[in-house]
């Protein structure tokens, strides 16, 4: 019986992997400028990833198999944060300028 | 179950991509080319466990690993025009 209800625990963390996987990448496409669409690429990195590696490794059981699959996500915990602040702060010196601030005078875009 | 998975991150690799052509500034391009590397890195996990490989893991391992230092050359590269001068240049200015 345990075999079944591991079984299905771990589909329904990958279904709620692949799933916020997308939403992450739908937030890339349809949000306005970088900053924001870096915002949602965390997501996939971090929930999706997270659920991803979780299911699989209640699939692999407590093996070697699930050791890698922790040491997989614990870089992919350390470096998306870095590499995520490297592009934005690229981007802020390339000029690019975050949608909806005015960038001359430095103000964000008022509450009407 | 892990062909569903294996599906929806085919689908969110096309939408990188999709994103990847449309970028208006490089900085998107890059973004898109970063979290494209990501999911390879699950796919690839997702497809060893799919075969009955557990070997694949080390190679999604790995494949993280060079996604990042790609990820932080482009950047360097494109935030100061170029990737660091040799030593000895003292009119290079400080990184």
């Amino acid at each position: 019986m345990t075999t079944t209800l591991l079984d299905v625990i771990s589909w329904a963390f990958l279904l709620i992997g692949g799933a916020s996987v997308i939403i992450g990448t739908l937030g890339i496409l349809r949000l306005p400028d970088v900053y924001t669409r870096m915002h949602a690429a965390s997501i996939t990195d971090t929930l999706g990833a997270g659920m991803i590696v979780a299911g699989l490794a209640i699939q692999g059981g407590f093996s070697l198999v699930s050791a890698k699959l922790f040491l997989i996500f614990v870089f992919l915990l350390f470096t998306s944060p870095v590499s995520t602040h490297a592009l934005a702060k690229a981007a802020l010196t390339a000029g690019v300028t975050p949608a909806g601030t005015d960038r001359k005078s430095g103000k964000g875009a008022e509450a009407p | 179950m892990f062909g569903a998975v294996a599906a929806a991150l085919l689908v969110a690799m096309g939408m990188a991509i999709i994103r990847a052509l449309k970028g208006p500034t490089v900085f998107d391009r890059i973004l898109s080319v970063n979290t494209f590397g990501t999911k390879t890195v699950l796919l690839i996990a997702v497809i060893g466990f799919l075969q009955k490989r557990p070997d694949f893991l080390d190679i999604a391992l790995v494949y993280a690993l060079i996604n990042f230092i790609t990820t932080i050359a482009v950047l360097k590269f494109f935030e100061f025009s170029h990737l660091g001068t040799p030593i000895g240049e003292e009119e290079a200015e400080d990184l």
